[in-house]
C-alpha cells in the first residue's frame, strides 16, 4: 500500500491499514483492485477503479486469469479432436463455439453446402436453445449481482429445462462437443422432440414470470435506466456486436445478414431497443429469447428423418455412438464390426480416428451470431491432420474493452450493472 | 484468332504437364517422410516421402464467381479499394479469392492508409473490425509473421481480410488503434502471444500471459510443454511428444 499526496492504492495489504491511511490524509481518490476474486465481476476479471468518494473516474480493466492456451493446444490435436476444446471456451454457448469452429473447417474442406439438412436443423435448435440459456444466466447473475437473488434463482432455474434437454441430446450439461465437422456427433434420442415439445409449452410462462419481475420493476428500473450508455457510434469504434448492439439502436444480426446453417429458411423478428443503456440489454436480450421460442418451433417442423454427418467416408466420422452406462461411447455394434467383422472398417476407423483427416492448405473465417455478439472463429491449415492456427475472435473479449467507457464519470455501483449487461464469460475472453 | 496465336496456345497445353512439374519441384519442400519415423528402421520407403508446398496463390481478374454467390461482391470492392488508394496502388502486394472470401496482401508500410480508406471510403465503409490474428509460418523466410484483420462492412454487408507480414528479425507491424479502437485489446493479444510489435499502440503489454512471462507462447518455436502422464501402468508423453501423422 502507498499512500501519495492526492490518491490511495487499495490494490492490496491490509484494510485496516488503507482506511487509516485514508483517514489519515486529505486524499479522496481511492484505487480499488476488484477481483479477480470478486463475486459481482462475474468470473475471474479484475477491474482496478480509481475512485473520487463514489465516483468511478478510471476504470480498467485486467483480464488473463483463466488463460488456458486452448488455441496453442489445438495446434496439436486432429481437427474433429478440436471441438472438444473450443467447447471449453465461452462455457455458456459451447454450442456457439462448435458451430463457429466446425463452420470455418468446412468451410477449409469445401462441404459447407454438403452438410445434411437434418444436421442443419438440429444445430439451429441447439443453437437457439443454448441462446436461451446463455440469456437466462446473464439475467440471473445480473440479478445476483444486484442483490436480486429472486432473479437469479428463477434464471437458474429456467435454465435448468434447457440443461436437461442438452443433457438428453449430448449427454452432457456443457461441454457437449456434439457439433462436429460435418454434422453434428449423433442423433437426436428417442423422447428428445417431445422434451423440446414440452420446453416449447412451458418457457412463455417462465419468460412472463421473469418479465413481470423485472420489467417494469422500480427498483430494477432504477439500477438500470440510463445506466453505462453506450451510443451507436461508441459502438461501432469498440467492436462492440450482438445483444449490447441491438440496445444501441442497430438491428444487426448475422443471421439474418450472412446466413448460415440454412439460418435464411426461418422467420424471427430482431429485437432492437435505441436505449443503449443497461435496461435497453435486458430488454433486447429477453425479446430475444421470444424469438428463440419461434425458431425452435420451426425447428420441430422441418425436422425430417435423414443422416446428421455428411455421407463422406473420408470425413465422416465412422463410429456410431451408443450412451451407456459410464456415459457416450462407441457402440457396441460399431465395436463387434470393426473389430471382429470387418478388418478395413478397422482400418478405417483407424485412420479416421487417430489419424484423422486432411485439412487443405488455406484460412478461412467463419462467424455465427453467438449469444453475446459475433463469434468469429479464423482456422489455418497447412495442409495436414490438424490446425497449424485457429483464433477465436471472441465477443465478450472485445466487449470488455467498453467497459472504460461505460463506467467512467459514473458511480461505483453501476460499474457492477455495466459489467454484468456486457456478460462476459471469462472462459471466453481468456481462452 | 490467327492460326499463330492457336499454334502457339496449342505448343502451351500440350507443355502444361512438364511446365507444371518443373513449377512442381522448385517449390519449397513442406515435410518429409510419413507416419513418424525419424530412425533407420523405416523399411516402407515412405522415409523418403518428399511433400511440396504449393507457392503464394494469387488470384487474377475477374474475382467474382458468377457461379459462386459468396464472390457477388468481389469486384466491386477491388476496383473501390484500388481507386480509393489512388497513387499507393502498390500497398496491395496480390489479391486472394478461395472459399469464397477475399484477402488483400498488403505491404505493412501501407496498413494505417489501407485501414482509414477501408473505414472511410463511401464504397467501402468497413466500420468493424473484428480484431487482428497473429499466424507464425518458421519456414516462410522473411515473412515469418502474418498478423491477419478482417473487417466487416455493415453498409454493404460485405467482408473482407487483409493479410500483412513481417520478419522474425524485425517484427514490427504498424498499429491501427488511431482507426479502430477496438484493435487495441487484440493488438496486445497478437504481441503478447507472437512477438508483433505493433509501432503506435497506445499501451502494448501483455494482456493474457503475466506480465513477467519471458517468450511468446504461440508462436511454433514455443513448446506447449507437458508431462508424461502415467496411468494403470502405461505411460502417455506430453501431447507434443505423441506421434503426429502430418
Amino acid at each position: 500500500m502507498t499512500v501519495t499526496e492526492d490518491y490511495i492504492d487499495a490494490s492490496g495489504g491490509d484494510w485496516d491499514d488503507v482506511i487509516e491511511k485514508a483517514q489519515a490524509t486529505s486524499a479522496e481518490r481511492l484505487v480499488v483492485n476488484m477481483g479477480p476474486q470478486h463475486p459481482s465481476t462475474h468470473g475471474v476479471l479484475r477491474l482496478i477503479l480509481t475512485l473520487d468518494g463514489e465516483t468511478c473516474t478510471e476504470a480498467r480493466v485486467g483480464i488473463g486469469y483463466l488463460h488456458t492456451g486452448i488455441e496453442k493446444n489445438m495446434e496439436y490435436r486432429t481437427w474433429t479432436q478440436g471441438t472438444t476444446f473450443v467447447t471449453r471456451m465461452d462455457y455458456l454457448t459451447p454450442l456457439f463455439n462448435e458451430a463457429a469452429y466446425c463452420l470455418a473447417v468446412e468451410r477449409l474442406l469445401g462441404i459447407e453446402g454438403r452438410v445434411p439438412e437434418r444436421a442443419n436443423v438440429i444445430r439451429v435448435m441447439m443453437m437457439e436453445l443454448n441462446r436461451m440459456a446463455s440469456h437466462f444466466v446473464a439475467m440471473a447473475t445480473f440479478g445476483m449481482e444486484l442483490g436480486a437473488t429472486t432473479v437469479m434463482t428463477n434464471g437458474f432455474r429456467e435454465r435448468e429445462m434447457i440443461l436437461d434437454i442438452f443433457e438428453l441430446v449430448t449427454g452432457l450439461r456443457m461441454n457437449h462437443a456434439y457439433i462436429r465437422p460435418g454434422g453434428v456427433a449423433q442423433d437426436l434420442p428417442p423422447g428428445a422432440v417431445g422434451k423440446v415439445r414440452e420446453l416449447l409449452r412451458e418457457m412463455p410462462k417462465r419468460i412472463r414470470i421473469m418479465r413481470k419481475l423485472l420489467d417494469e420493476n422500480p427498483v430494477y428500473l432504477a439500477r438500470t435506466k440510463d445506466v453505462a450508455y453506450l451510443n451507436l457510434p461508441g459502438c461501432m469504434a469498440l467492436g462492440v456486436t450482438g445483444p449490447l448492439l441491438r440496445a444501441s439502436g442497430l438491428a444487426w444480426d448475422l443471421r439474418k445478414a450472412q446466413p448460415y446453417c440454412g439460418y435464411e429458411g426461418y422467420e424471427f423478428d430482431v429485437p432492437v431497443s435505441d436505449g443503449g443503456d443497461v435496461y435497453a440489454r435486458y430488454r433486447v436480450r429477453i425479446a430475444e429469447m421470444e424469438e428463440s421460442l419461434k425458431i425452435i418451433e420451426q425447428c420441430l417442423d422441418k425436422l425430417q428423418p435423414g443422416p446428421v454427418m455428411i455421407q463422406d467416408a473420408k470425413i465422416g466420422w465412422p463410429a456410431k455412438l451408443a450412451l451407456g452406462p459410464d456415459g457416450l461411447g462407441n457402440s457396441p455394434d460399431h465395436i463387434a464390426h470393426i473389430m471382429s467383422g470387418s478388418m478395413e472398417a478397422l482400418i478405417h476407423h483407424f485412420k479416421l480416428v487417430t489419424e484423422g483427416f486432411r485439412v487443405p492448405a488455406g484460412q478461412a473465417y467463419a462467424a455465427v451470431e453467438s449469444a453475446k455478439g459475433e463469434l468469429g472463429c479464423y482456422a489455418v491449415s497447412d495442409g495436414g491432420t490438424r490446425p497449424h492456427r485457429v483464433h477465436f475472435r471472441d465477443p465478450s473479449f472485445t466487449h470488455l474493452q467498453a467497459v472504460a467507457a461505460m463506467c467512467e464519470g459514473g458511480t461505483v455501483a453501476d460499474v457492477i450493472a455495466a459489467v454484468a449487461s456486457i456478460d462476459p464469460v471469462m472462459g471466453g475472453v481468456d481462452r | 484468332m490467327s492460326t499463330d496465336d492457336e499454334r502457339a496456345r496449342d505448343e502451351e497445353a500440350a507443355n502444361l504437364p512438364d511446365k507444371l512439374g518443373r513449377e512442381r519441384l522448385a517449390a519449397p519442400i513442406r515435410r518429409t517422410g510419413m507416419f513418424g519415423t525419424r530412425t533407420t528402421g523405416d523399411t516402407s520407403g515412405f522415409g523418403g516421402l518428399r511433400v511440396r508446398g504449393s507457392a503464394p496463390v494469387a488470384s487474377s481478374r475477374p474475382f467474382t464467381d458468377p457461379d459462386d454467390p459468396r464472390t457477388a461482391d468481389f469486384d466491386r470492392v477491388a476496383d473501390a479499394l484500388e481507386a480509393a488508394l489512388g497513387d499507393d496502388a502498390g500497398a496491395v502486394e496480390r489479391v486472394e479469392v478461395a472459399h469464397g472470401e477475399l484477402t488483400f496482401h498488403v505491404r505493412r508500410e501501407a496498413l494505417v492508409e489501407l485501414a482509414r480508406v477501408l473505414r472511410d471510403d463511401p464504397a467501402l465503409r468497413y466500420e468493424l473490425c473484428t480484431g487482428v490474428a497473429g499466424v507464425h509460418f518458421p519456414d516462410d523466410a522473411g515473412r515469418e509473421l502474418h498478423a491477419v484483420y478482417h473487417f466487416r462492412s455493415i453498409a454493404h454487408n460485405s467482408q473482407i481480410r487483409v493479410s500483412t507480414t513481417c520478419p522474425d528479425a524485425d517484427p514490427h507491424v504498424p498499429s491501427i488503434v488511431s482507426v479502430y479502437p477496438t484493435n487495441d485489446w487484440h493488438e496486445r493479444e497478437a504481441w503478447d502471444f507472437f512477438g508483433i510489435v505493433f509501432d503506435g499502440h497506445p499501451a502494448l503489454t501483455r494482456i493474457q500471459m503475466p506480465d513477467d512471462w519471458h517468450g511468446h507462447p504461440q508462436r511454433k518455436d514455443y513448446p506447449l510443454g507437458g508431462i508424461p502422464v502415467e496411468y494403470r501402468g502405461a505411460t502417455v508423453p506430453p501431447p507434443d511428444e505423441r506421434r503426429s501423422y502430418t
